[in-house]
Formats: C-alpha cells, sequence, structure tokens
C-alpha cells in the first residue's frame, strides 16, 4: 500500500520510519549478534514513542479528524485478519442486495465464536468506489440488522467495527428505506440477549456509525472521531462555510478524550506511535485486549442482564435541566 | 366532522393577531386567496385544493385529542449546553430566542390525552422550536413517553416533524437515537401499539430512529419524509432530484408507511385502529366503540 503522509504528520512518520529501518537491519544481521546494537534499538523505540506522543500531544481537533480518515488506517478486514481466525464472510439482505459497504460473518475471536460486523472502505480507487467508500446503503445496514439477529438466536457475542463518513444520502438509498434500515439497526441491537461491543476506528459518522455502534461497551482508538454531522456537513449548515470544518470538529467535541468525558465512549483504546497505521499489528493488538477485556466483563450476564445492561448505558445519556 | 370547536374568545392573544375578520391568505398549494378565518376553522387545510399548510401543536391537540384535553407530563425538562457550543451565537441565546419565538421550552409535548375514548400517551414535536431539532431532551421525554405509556398501558401517538439532530448538542444528540428506540424496543414487548404519524417534514436522526418504526406509520400528505435532506442529496449525487422525491406518496410507493391520511380524518383513523389493535385497553369517558 502505498504511504500517504499527511503534512502534520511529517516529523512522526520520519521517526517511526528510522526506527523501522533500523530494526529491519539488526533483524538481517541475525538474533543476538549485536547487543549494543539491540540494546541502542530499544532506547530509540521508547524514545521514539515518547516523542511521537509529544508531537501529536498537541494536534487539533480537525487534525485529528483527519488521522481518523487516514487513507493507510487499517479497516475492519485488517482487524479480523489480523486477531480472529475461521471467518465466514455472510452476505446480502435477503431483500434487495449485498452491500460492500458492510462485511460481516462469523469468525472465532480468542477460540470462542463471534459474529463480526464492520463498514468496509476500499484501498484502489476501484475496491473503494466498489465498497462505496464505507457509506452503506440501506442493504448494508439490513445486513448487519440480520446479523445481529443471528447472533441473537445462536447466542453469539457480536463485535462491531465503526468506520464510517456516513450512511450513504442517494437516490436509492432513500427509495430502499435508509431510515428504517438504521432505525431497525439500533432496534436489534437494543433488544439482542447477547454481549455486544463496538470499536470505533475511524471515522464514526451520524446514524451510520449508530447502526453498528448500539452496544454494551463501546471503544474508541485513540484517533478515532464520532459525530452527530461530518465536520463540513456541520459547517455548511451552521456556520453556512464549509471551509470551516476545523471549527465544527472542534465546536462538536468529538475527538476520544471528548467522548470519554461525555460517557459517550466507556474507553479510549491507544494507538501506536504515529498512529494505528504505523503498526497494524500493534494497533490489533491494543484492539483486541480491549474486546477481550470488555467480554469478560459481561461474561457473568444473562441475555436479560445484557440488554438491561445496554438499556441502561444509552438510558442515561444526555444533558438537561431537570 | 366531529373535533371539538374552540370558541375564539378562548383563543390567546397571539393566535388572535393572525385571526383578525377581513385577513386573507394565499394557499401553499392553489394559490387560492382564503379567509384567515376558514382556514383555522380548517385546522389549516385549503378548502379548495386540500394543501395542509402547518398547524401549531396546540391546534394539533385540539384536533386530535378528545375535547382537545391534555395533561402534561414532564414540561419542567429544559435544554442545557452540555458542550458550551457556539458557531458565532451560542447554543445558549440559540435556546433563548427559540423558547421566546415559541413559547415552549423545548420541541417536544408529551401527555396524556384520549382519542375517541382510547386513553394515550400522545408526544409531538415543536418544529417551530429549533426545526423541531432532537436533542437530550427530546430524547428524554420521547424515552419517558414510552417508557409511561407502557407503565399505564396505553397506546402511544407521536407526532414526528423534525429536521433531525441538534447539531448543537453533538454526539449527545446523537445518542438520543440510541436511547429512544431503546425504550421504543422495550415498549414493542408490552404489545400495545405505537403510530408514528409523520407530519412535514420528518428528516435526519428522527426519520432514523424510531420515526418509521410505527406498528403503523401514517404521513400527512405531501410531507417530506428522509434519511437525508434533498440539499445533500443533490449536493452528493450532482443531479436533481425528480418531482415528489421524498415526499408521502413516494414513501407509500415503496412501501415505507401504511397510510397517507388526510388531517381532517387522523383522529377517526387513529381511533379505528386503536379499536382494532387495543380494543381492551383503557377507555376514558367518551363514545365507546
Ligand atoms: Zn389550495
Amino acid at each position: 500500500m502505498a504511504a500517504f503522509v499527511l503534512p502534520f504528520e511529517k516529523p512522526v512518520v520520519e521517526l517511526v520510519t528510522r526506527v523501522r529501518e533500523l530494526k529491519k537491519a539488526a533483524i538481517e544481521s541475525g538474533p543476538g549478534s549485536d547487543r549494543a546494537l539491540e540494546h541502542e534499538l530499544k532506547r530509540l523505540e521508547e524514545k521514539t514513542g515518547r516523542l511521537a506522543r509529544e508531537l501529536f500531544a498537541t494536534l487539533t481537533p480537525w487534525q485529528k479528524v483527519q488521522l481518523s480518515r487516514h487513507p493507510n488506517r487499517p479497516y475492519t478486514l485488517d482487524y479480523i485478519e489480523t486477531m480472529m481466525t475461521d471467518f465466514v464472510e455472510l452476505h446480502g439482505d435477503r431483500r434487495f442486495g449485498d452491500d460492500p459497504a458492510i462485511i460481516g460473518g462469523l469468525a472465532r475471536f480468542r477460540g470462542k465464536s463471534v459474529v463480526v460486523v464492520g463498514h468496509q472502505k476500499g484501498r484502489s480507487t476501484k475496491e473503494k468506489v466498489t465498497r462505496n467508500f464505507g457509506q452503506a446503503h440501506p442493504e448494508g445496514n439490513r445486513k448487519a440488522c440480520r446479523l445481529y439477529e443471528i447472533a441473537d438466536r445462536f447466542g453469539l457475542p457480536v463485535i462491531t467495527f465503526v468506520d464510517t463518513q456516513g450512511a450513504y444520502p442517494g437516490i436509492g438509498a432513500e427509495e430502499r428505506g435508509q431510515s428504517e434500515a438504521i432505525g431497525a439497526c439500533i432496534a436489534a441491537m437494543a433488544r439482542a440477549r447477547v454481549p455486544i461491543i463496538a470499536t470505533i476506528i475511524g471515522e464514526g459518522g451520524s446514524g451510520g456509525a449508530l447502526a453498528l455502534g448500539v452496544a454494551n461497551r463501546v471503544h474508541v482508538q485513540e484517533y478515532g472521531t464520532y459525530s452527530v454531522i461530518s465536520p463540513e456537513g456541520c459547517a455548511s449548515i451552521l456556520w453556512k462555510d464549509n471551509s470551516k470544518a476545523d471549527e465544527a470538529a472542534a465546536s462538536m467535541k468529538m475527538t476520544a478524550p471528548d467522548l470519554l468525558r461525555l460517557n459517550v465512549v466507556d474507553k479510549i483504546i491507544e494507538e501506536p506511535a504515529g498512529g494505528a497505521h504505523q503498526d497494524v499489528a500493534v494497533a490489533s493488538a491494543l484492539v483486541e485486549a480491549g474486546i477481550a477485556s470488555a467480554l469478560r466483563d459481561l461474561e457473568t450476564l444473562n441475555g436479560e442482564e445484557l440488554a438491561a445492561d445496554r438499556y441502561t448505558r444509552f438510558r442515561k445519556l444526555g444533558a438537561f435541566v431537570a | 366532522m366531529d373535533w371539538p370547536k374552540k370558541n375564539p374568545s378562548e383563543l390567546d392573544a397571539s393566535e388572535k393577531k393572525s385571526f383578525g375578520k377581513g385577513v386573507f391568505r394565499k394557499c401553499d398549494g392553489c394559490s387560492a386567496t382564503l379567509p384567515v378565518e376558514a382556514l383555522h376553522a380548517s385546522f389549516e387545510v385549503c378548502p379548495e385544493c386540500g394543501q395542509h399548510h402547518k398547524l401549531s401543536a396546540p391546534r394539533w391537540r385540539d384536533l386530535l385529542l378528545d375535547d382537545g384535553r391534555f395533561e402534561e407530563w414532564d414540561a419542567h425538562l429544559a435544554p442545557a449546553d452540555p458542550l458550551n457550543f457556539s458557531d458565532g451565537k451560542s447554543y445558549r441565546d440559540r435556546i433563548a430566542s427559540a423558547q421566546k419565538s415559541s413559547h415552549t421550552k423545548e420541541a417536544m409535548v408529551i401527555g396524556r390525552g384520549a382519542i375517541e375514548g382510547h386513553a394515550v400517551a400522545y408526544g409531538a414535536f415543536v418544529f417551530s422550536f429549533m426545526g423541531g431539532s432532537m436533542g437530550s431532551v427530546v430524547g428524554e421525554k420521547i424515552t419517558r413517553l414510552f417508557e409511561r405509556a407502557s407503565s399505564e398501558r396505553i397506546p402511544v401517538i407521536l407526532l414526528q416533524a423534525s429536521g433531525g439532530a441538534r447539531m448543537q448538542e453533538g454526539i449527545l444528540s446523537l445518542m438520543q437515537m440510541a436511547k429512544t428506540v431503546s425504550a421504543l424496543e422495550r415498549f414493542r414487548a408490552t404489545k400495545i401499539p405505537f403510530f408514528s404519524v409523520l407530519l412535514h417534514p420528518t428528516t435526519g436522526g428522527v426519520a432514523a430512529s424510531f420515526a418509521l418504526l410505527g406498528d403503523v406509520n401514517i404521513a400527512e400528505p405531501n410531507a417530506l419524509i428522509g434519511f437525508a435532506g434533498p440539499r445533500v442529496i443533490e449536493q452528493t449525487i450532482r443531479q436533481k432530484l425528480p418531482e415528489g422525491f421524498q415526499r408521502s406518496e413516494f414513501l407509500l410507493t415503496h412501501g415505507m408507511i401504511d397510510r397517507i391520511v388526510s388531517r381532517l380524518d387522523m383522529r377517526r383513523e387513529l381511533a379505528m385502529m386503536m379499536s382494532h389493535l387495543s380494543p381492551k385497553l383503557e377507555r376514558v369517558s367518551g363514545p365507546q366503540a
């Protein structure tokens, strides 16, 4: 995959790349061949991590939005490949078609069967188009809904990966009931009597994201975002100027720390130095650990209690004067 | 038609202003010039062409509920400003001016009334309050509507009219979609009907949560109902939308709603459906089926 570098990423990318190259050299020169080099490497790695963290600590919300959309960021299939085995993709909504913007199926997570559902963006130009940039039509949401019902019927936990700018706004989408499809997803997740863990791995955009987001535990990666509308959309409606997306991104409080403060997410999943795309294996291991620990937390709850836990979680969200 | 009529002397001052004798208004549908008084008497439905003009929330209660009687629930809930939001004008200022101009604390009114003797939990969006957008108060009130209807074992009638999420409450407004649908899902388990009445316009986060999940979805004629607003779709696909796109008739054709019902028949139709779906539930004084 061609590396794409955002302007503000540059210093961090250079550091990370240098360490990666040194590491490669060390591996090529054979194990234990140079203790001093190994030691030096470790020291450099730690330093890089620290520096990267310092550099990224000052990122603006808008820069984080750009990271959440980074074309090199791992997508749902990357996470399924790295943390699950025996994946069997299931297709179709049984009503109209199959939507490649959402993928899902059965898989084994730490030895146990699960249902996995996620938005899927494309890598190549062709795949980007096929997957409609991860923007689902009603068929994608109805497929998700069907998979939640399968999970409920067979008592399998649901693991979702949220990564969409939003559900697709188009003629066909409206004709085939995008609104109802999203509402039905939310309802199916609400009533499921199995544990549901959602992780926002990139963009969490409005109703399309929520169709995969009504979970017992919602995690967000460090540079993931979650918002009611895209910053561009918000800027164009409220500021009447979509070049004010950076202001809108800041005002909407859509970054991971904001989401945690608002209790919209339960946990922030740390990313490797420079972001998930700098080390997919490490990023995936961190996401996996988060999911595993959430599933462990919910282990003792029965079906009714799991649905009740979800109800209580969402019931208290909101702020008003009583 | 047998809905209760209010004596003009009972009208409040704000209503009177637009209700003087000899005042005329142009119909949005057929451009006929109509006496304001006649439009008022027909609940803003044009006697010439049937065009449905906007009807205020209090007038809707007069139209639908027995004797216009309504016991309001949770009227004290008021919006907060959790994000300290400003887009040049602060959210607090926007709330204040919306409260002043719409004479209500928020964009949702809930409570209890009856329709031809069937006790109902009744909710209605106030579109004049920030476009009926759903923030925390709207979400909380709809949630309470379903919860209270469950415990009182009465049907829910919810009048939708909303541009969608309240952007000024950011992600918390998105969470209201999950909260309200979760409450609806619990209500469903009681096997008491939920009637979703779709008015013009119903879009965005309200459409994509509970609005199209009624046991029965009923729309007024020519209401705009959809996930994305027409402007957003036109910008996305870079083409002009066909005539009638996302209007009630379009939704009926595509199987998304059960019926298109004239405002003037709404009360009778709702009562009829309740007599089929929930005949054994609580009846209050008034005509018996
Ligand atoms: Zn007319």
